[in-house]
């Protein structure tokens, strides 16, 4: 048999590094032009950020001076000073053991929850059970501990709860309004409209200074509540309104006859939402899900604004101290750094799900 | 018809579906006009006639997707009306066969099929399992209960939805147009398993659809509307051989002249 009769074999990716460059980074003008660019920023940016990151770098000191004295670049020991201070903020010094297990703890809940195994009824309880854990560790008051009244809460531990709690109280809240906002009775869409517009309308910043200041204006004399929650419920608005919208974008890209198809198997409204729109909708939306809880963890750093120590505060906190004036830039990279691994995990693992979603659906 | 009269219904005499002067607008078109049908126990009747004729609205109304604004529609002796009881009743009874076919993309083909069974009508999974193969080996799939829609061809996926629509046991079965959005060599997998049902079971049917092969051979009666009114109904023989109105033999001329 000819060669000419055979049907034309795929041609084999380039396995060669040499012809994948030449292909990838070399292939016209352009690419040349790009290549060459990036290389050049490369070249003049990554030395000096490996000189200031790790060759000058200072890992012990016991000031920023005798950092300056030693070496020109970073001043890690900083880092090492006060790591303590930022991550669990003015938590009593001894008990800091409490804050880092609720850390420790609230991580392998994450970590558990990702698993699709453990995707069941129980999920909810282990949930309810460590939150009061997590309670329990960070208030004490039982079991010998000590009190902690939640105004010397911060650090990680706050920033956690913070965003954790929005997420989890804010995703159910968000996709009730979602469907309230495409429900056939005026008053609930009416409110749901009006509550959507009203918080995405105002800065986070805003809604955080308003529960912090107004809330209490609101209430009967007599009656306070909490800065935390103030600060928590603000989040849990701010989370639900956005993440509404995520969703309602989801339940509209869904055809029409998905509707129809439940209904006319005599679903009832709750069961089709739940077994048919809502799965179909939610995973259509992951990545702007995802997108949503991102900024909301990170959005929990505007607490600041009502005096809680969550990890930004509480890096701003470390600076302070004149015996470690001008570290400014080693306190925030250090919790750009936790930020970043958080965010960093969240995106990873949405993409895992998409790509195990898209894999089941569609196998071939 | 008062209300004592309507709940004796049931009985073997009483038409499993009744419409009396149904109207339906959307917005200021008057998409069903002035509806009076009447549908015995197990009779096939096949709904013909040009598009934007109002007969998907029609059978669409009886499972309620659509309301109607006037007129009373009472299927096997409960009237529809806003009353979601009454409507979750009807749709228990109903099953209904999409254009599209409307499976669940997210489901595997078992998991479209004991859906209903489980959800609907509280059966134990593995009880629903069982009917749901029962079901999918009558349309020739039982192979394919572990695949998701999206792996199968849309022959393959109408006979699935109508095994769906099976599961439930309906007394009515509701065909929309179950074979216009298939390509040609897919029409007849699909209209074999309709006629099997027709002959093997008592179910009473109402299918939309321009395939008047089907139409001749399993029709009790074909029903041909225009302009949202019921023009022409009649047996399959008379009704191909000797058309009474104008609009009906214009239509079936330009049906079957090729």
């Amino acid at each position: 048999m000819s060669d000419a009769a055979l049907p034309a074999a795929m041609p084999k990716p380039a396995t060669n590094p040499l012809t994948w460059m030449r292909e990838h980074l070399f292939g016209n003008p352009f690419h040349v032009l790009l290549t060459v660019l990036v290389v050049w920023f490369l070249a003049m940016s990554l030395p000096a950020l490996l000189d200031w990151a790790l060759l000058h770098a200072v890992f012990h000191a016991k000031d920023v001076r005798e950092c300056q004295a030693i070496d020109t670049g970073a001043c890690w020991a900083f880092v090492g000073e006060k790591h303590r201070l930022i991550l669990f903020g003015l938590y009593p010094y001894d008990e800091q053991w409490r804050p880092l297990l609720v850390v420790i703890l609230l991580v392998a809940l994450v970590g558990v929850s990702c698993i699709r195994a453990f995707w069941n009824r129980w999920l909810v309880p282990l949930w309810l059970v460590g939150m009061a854990a997590v309670g329990v560790l960070m208030w004490g008051g039982v079991f010998g501990l000590s009190y902690v009244e939640n105004a010397r809460w911060g650090g990680l531990p706050l920033t956690m709860i913070l965003a954790f709690t929005g997420m989890a109280v804010g995703f159910p809240l968000g996709v009730l309004l979602a469907l309230g906002r495409r429900s056939e009775l005026p008053a609930i869409r009416a409110i749901s409209i009006v509550y959507i517009e009203l918080i995405r309308g105002v800065p986070a910043v805003s809604l955080l200074f308003m529960a912090s200041v107004m809330l209490p204006l609101l209430l009967p004399e007599g009656m306070n509540i909490d800065k935390l929650l103030r600060a928590q419920i603000a989040l849990i608005l701010y989370a639900s309104a956005y993440l509404a919208e995520v969703v309602r974008g989801g339940l509209q890209s869904l055809p029409k006859g998905q509707y129809e198809a439940a209904d006319a198997l005599g679903l009832t409204y709750w069961q089709k939402q739940r077994l048919i729109i809502l799965p179909q909708a939610l995973s259509i939306s992951i990545p702007s899900l995802v997108n949503t809880l991102i900024t909301v963890f990170k959005d929990t750093s505007l607490v600041v604004i009502i005096g809680l120590y969550d990890l930004m505060n509480a890096a701003k906190a470390a600076i302070v101290d004149p015996a470690w004036r001008g570290s400014a830039i080693e306190s925030y990279v250090f919790i750009a750094a936790i930020y970043f691994v958080f965010c960093f995990f969240m995106s990873k693992y949405s993409q895992s799900i998409e790509r195990r979603l898209d894999k089941e659906q569609h196998p071939s | 018809m008062s209300e004592a009269n309507m709940s004796a219904t049931s009985s073997d005499s009483a038409p499993m579906i009744l419409l009396e002067h149904v109207n339906k607008w959307y917005g200021h078109f008057h998409v069903l006009t002035d509806i009076d049908l009447t549908v015995a126990r197990a009779e096939r009747i096949v709904i013909c006639g040009p598009s934007g004729s109002g007969k998907s609205t029609l059978i669409r109304c009886i499972n309620r997707l659509e309301e109607h604004q006037a007129g009373r529609i009472v299927v096997d002796g409960v009237e529809l009306t806003n009353d979601v009881r009454k409507v979750d009743a009807v749709r228990r009874d109903v099953g209904m066969v999409f254009q599209h076919f409307n499976l669940f993309p997210h489901l595997t083909v078992m998991e479209n099929l004991t859906l209903a069974p489980i959800w609907v009508r509280k059966m134990p999974k593995a009880e629903a399992e069982a009917v749901a193969m029962k079901y999918l080996e009558r349309v020739h799939i039982p192979e394919q209960a572990g695949k998701y829609p999206g792996q199968l061809s849309g022959g393959q996926q109408q006979r699935v939805a109508i095994a769906r629509a099976l599961c439930i046991n309906p007394k009515i079965m509701l065909f929309d147009e179950p074979t216009s959005a298939l390509d040609p060599e897919m029409v007849k997998e699909v209209l074999d398993v309709m006629l099997k049902l027709a002959e093997e079971s008592n179910v009473t049917m109402i299918c939309v659809t321009h395939e008047m092969g089907f139409a001749r051979s399993v029709a009790d009666r074909i029903i041909f509307m225009d302009n949202g009114q019921i023009v022409e109904q009649n047996v399959p023989e008379e009704f191909f051989n000797h058309p009474q109105h104008e609009r009906t033999k214009l239509f079936l001329s330009q049906i079957l002249a090729h």
